[in-house]
């Protein structure tokens, strides 16, 4: 699809439109990501007879981001292997996807929103579904300043200006032990780079999992050659006389000043959700785009899902808002039931996985507030989950290399039941017999 | 190409023409067929995108790998011949492939 002649035909449409009598109504959703392409296939499934526009401002359709910092990187699952759907998809239902397009601003009053090349779009609902941005390493003397070698991993693009770099000898500074520092860290070691990872908090996977995880999870990487620096901040980085390729990398650790040389440099501190095209139009914004159970933000004809959005969660009785394809998948669900006049609240619970040298990681609920770990391991050690239980209930479970645990473990969470903490423990015990 | 035929719990059912080399669970995808959510996009982390297959076209189809295994003996609904869509790749062999798919893809 050309993505030229659809923007300009949005204009064309428009004029044509405003003199027609009968509009036929129209969804607009702005991202083409994740969320935004399921909303479209959803409510295509759904019978939605009106118009769908699915605008997004990368080249391409939308696609899965997870392979990005696993097999996408290693080279092992291909660029059109990512997306998730062919563009004849698109065609076939109907979905009017504009892709390279982006969208500037939102006016309510006018319910139409202008797009980069200055032309507007009217909307009967317009959805939100903007995701994040990669949060920037702030530090003095780097303003404006443009490296070549400096990356952040969000997107198709943002691994392809890092393949030629990662080679074999090159050493590569990753600045932050999350699941996306943690991913690249392993595909890098196993394509023969130096890496070295700096993480602030004093073990890895901190904000997301307990202290058993996070030893586990660093004994994995270090026995795999993967330099790990704990209670680390960075404080600069050195740039070559252009200032176009950082050189190396001032940190301190436990608050002693070191230095290392870097061929490229990782940073993967977390997202910025993008929520300015609201907040500028006025709506709530609150860590995310604050909407209702039904996605709905205080505009009847606005809506907000996936990664950029802050949601009621029937499973933490508060708000959250999560970065995860699963939610990305069920909020979608929830607009599209919501788009097509039901109301179906999520009651989902969330989940998450990762992938480091070939060994899944797959995570359910949430832990905080936990008030006892349960552990199991194999003999080997290869292998490893932990449940974090509150009034006697897992409330959230972290399986490493045990898919069959993991379905028992979402079991044992959706269910609440109350459970044996020393049969929880007991590798003999088979977990399924727990959850049952 | 091959046709495949999905059936939803409620019975209704979709005949769509798959590539070979594509996963059942792509093919479900690519023609928007409801009941497979496939949330981990492929790689056998979530189970959503399960499916019986008759045991006619089971013997035609490599038998699950232990991380599938794994994921189905403790999925939702599951019968004998559950399968992990997005683990099947088509080949001619499955041409007029049949998948019935369980009541509730998520299952909470
Ligand atoms: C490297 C990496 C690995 C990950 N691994 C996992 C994993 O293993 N498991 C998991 O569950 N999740 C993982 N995630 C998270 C998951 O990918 C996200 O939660 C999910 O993509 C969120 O979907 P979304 O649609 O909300 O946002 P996105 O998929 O980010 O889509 C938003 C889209 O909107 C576009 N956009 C933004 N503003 C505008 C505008 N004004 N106009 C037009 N377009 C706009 C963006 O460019 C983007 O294409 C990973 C993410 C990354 C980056
Ligand atoms: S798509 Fe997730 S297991 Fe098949």
């Amino acid at each position: 699809m050309n993505a030229e002649r659809h923007v300009g035909d949005v204009g064309v449409l428009l004029g044509r439109e405003r003199n027609v009598v009968a509009m036929e109504e129209r969804i607009v959703i702005v991202g083409a990501g994740q969320a935004g392409g399921e909303l479209a296939a959803g409510l295509r499934k759904q019978g939605y007879k009106g118009r769908v526009l699915l605008l997004g401002d990368e080249a391409h359709p939308p696609y899965q981001r997870p392979p990005l910092s696993k097999g996408f990187l290693q080279g092992k699952v291909a660029l059109t292997d990512l997306y998730l759907k062919p563009l004849a998809t698109y065609e076939r239902f109907d979905i009017e996807l504009k892709s390279g397009t982006r969208v500037e601003a939102i006016d309510r009053a006018a319910r139409e929103v202008s797009l980069g090349d200055g032309s507007r779009l009217a909307y009967d609902k317009l959805v939100l579904a903007t995701g994040g941005r990669a949060r920037p390493l702030s530090l003095p003397g780097l303003e404006g300043a443009r490296l070549e070698n400096l990356f952040s991993v969000r997107s198709i693009s943002d691994i392809e200006a890092m393949r030629g770099r990662f080679v074999p000898g090159n050493h590569l500074v990753i600045v932050g032990g999350g699941y996306v520092g943690l991913e690249v860290a392993a595909v890098a070691v196993q394509l023969g780079l130096r890496v070295t990872l700096l993480e602030a908090a004093p073990r890895l996977l901190s904000r997301v999992t307990g202290p058993e995880v996070s030893s586990f999870i660093e004994k994995l990487h270090r026995e795999r050659g993967v330099e790990l620096r704990l209670s680390c901040e960075v404080r600069s980085l050195e740039l070559d006389e252009a200032r176009r390729q950082v050189r190396g990398v001032g940190f301190a650790c436990h608050g002693v000043p070191e230095r290392l040389e870097a061929d490229l440099v990782l940073v993967g501190i977390g997202l910025i959700p993008n929520t300015e095209l609201a907040s500028a139009a006025g709506l709530a914004v609150d860590n995310g785009i604050v909407v209702d159970e039904y996605a709905c933000t205080a505009d009847p004809n606005i809506l907000a899902i996936g990664d950029c959005a802050n949601q009621p969660s029937a499973y933490t009785g508060g708000r959250i808002r999560l970065e995860s394809v699963p939610n990305a998948i069920e909020h979608a669900r929830v607009a599209a039931a919501t788009l097509m006049g039901k109301r179906e609240p999520s009651s989902a619970i969330p989940w998450f996985w990762s992938d480091q040298y070939g060994l899944k990681l797959q995570m359910v609920g949430l832990s905080t507030g936990y008030e006892q770990c349960v552990t199991r391991s194999s003999a080997e050690g290869k292998e490893f989950s932990a449940f974090y239980l509150k009034d006697r209930r897992v409330i959230a479970a972290d399986v490493i290399g045990r898919p069959a645990e993991f379905m028992a473990a979402r079991r044992l969470v959706s269910s609440r039941a109350e459970v044996d903490a020393a049969r929880l423990g007991d590798v003999a015990v088979p977990l399924a017999s727990i959850a049952a | 190409m091959a046709k495949v035929t999905f059936i939803e719990a409620s019975g209704k059912q979709h005949e769509v023409t798959a590539q070979e080399g594509q996963s059942v669970m792509q093919v479900a995808m690519d023609n928007l067929v409801p009941g497979i959510v496939a949330e981990c996009g492929g790689f056998a982390n979530c189970a959503t995108c399960h499916g019986y297959v008759d045991d006619a076209w089971l013997k035609k189809i490599p038998p699950p790998d232990a991380a599938e295994e794994g994921m189905i003996e403790c999925a939702f609904h599951v019968q004998p011949n559950s399968r992990l869509t997005c683990q099947i790749k088509v080949t001619p062999a499955l041409d007029g492939l049949v998948v019935r798919l369980p009541v509730s893809q998520t299952g909470e």
